[in-house]
């Protein structure tokens, strides 16, 4: 009885688990973030990233990404690096600002090769990693199917 | 032959924040894509992009296919004094592009 009932406790935690993963913090042992970060860890915050829930089709995404940053010559955001997690290219784009930039704010349209999660991590002054991670579903697929 | 449109506010006061757009005239060729005779098109995509305000950069970013064919960016900067923006950036092809716009303070 006592085995049955560890059965189904272990069996009601997995949808539990499995809801919880939908947005999990970005992996740091991913060959990419470590070639960003060199080793450093990625803590979530900070970083805003915008996009749609849905997308009709993945061939152009409108995307905007924001660091809570005062962006001064002491406290600024250096690199702002977008990460997709099933395009063929991986490294979609990396955006470097400074203190000039005044606000930490990039717009861009982006190419999703089908349902995803969209990483963002940002690079500070101060040699620390924030990110933000977004799940985007996408109805019609770009880059490999034609488009 | 890269053509690029730049948007600007006509002025901006000193110290403001000033956003800046581009557009820029590309087809972000992924290299998967098959013509109709069923071969590959070649990747050809903006893969380097600057800008300099008065000979100063203040924006730069490495692009992949995964931007949008005709590449948009929106970015912010702060206004100092009247000047150019000049942008540059290379495909695959090496294809050099510049644009510019200018900026004026009051």
């Amino acid at each position: 009885m006592k085995r049955r009932g560890f059965l189904a406790v272990s069996l009601l935690m997995v949808p539990l688990r499995g809801q919880t993963q939908a947005n999990a913090h970005v992996s740091t042992t991913d060959p990419l973030v470590v070639a960003i970060t060199k080793g450093k860890d990625v803590i979530p915050g900070k970083v805003k990233l915008e996009l749609p829930a849905l997308a009709v089709n993945g061939h152009s995404v409108a995307m905007t990404v924001k660091v809570d940053s005062p962006m001064t010559g002491a406290e600024h955001v250096r690199a702002v690096h977008l990460i997709s997690e099933k395009n063929p290219v991986r490294e979609m784009a990396t955006f470097y600002l400074g203190p000039h930039s005044g606000r930490a704010e990039v717009g861009s349209r982006i190419r999703l090769n089908g349902t995803q999660r969209m990483t963002a991590i940002a690079e500070l002054s101060d040699g620390t990693f924030w990110s933000d991670q977004v799940a985007v579903e996408v109805r019609e697929a770009a880059c490999t199917d034609g488009g | 032959m890269a053509l690029a449109r730049i948007q600007v506010p006509k002025e901006a006061k000193r110290g403001e924040l000033v956003e800046v757009r581009i557009v820029i005239q590309h087809p972000m060729e992924t290299g998967f894509r098959r013509d109709a005779d069923g071969k590959r098109v070649a990747r050809n995509a903006i893969h380097s992009l600057a800008c300099r305000y008065n000979g100063a950069e203040v924006f730069r970013a490495t692009l992949s296919t995964g931007i949008a064919a005709n590449p948009f960016l929106r970015f912010f900067l702060r206004a100092g004094e009247s000047g150019d923006l000049d942008f540059w950036w290379l495909d695959d092809d090496e294809n050099e592009g510049t644009a510019r716009a200018r900026l004026v303070v009051v």
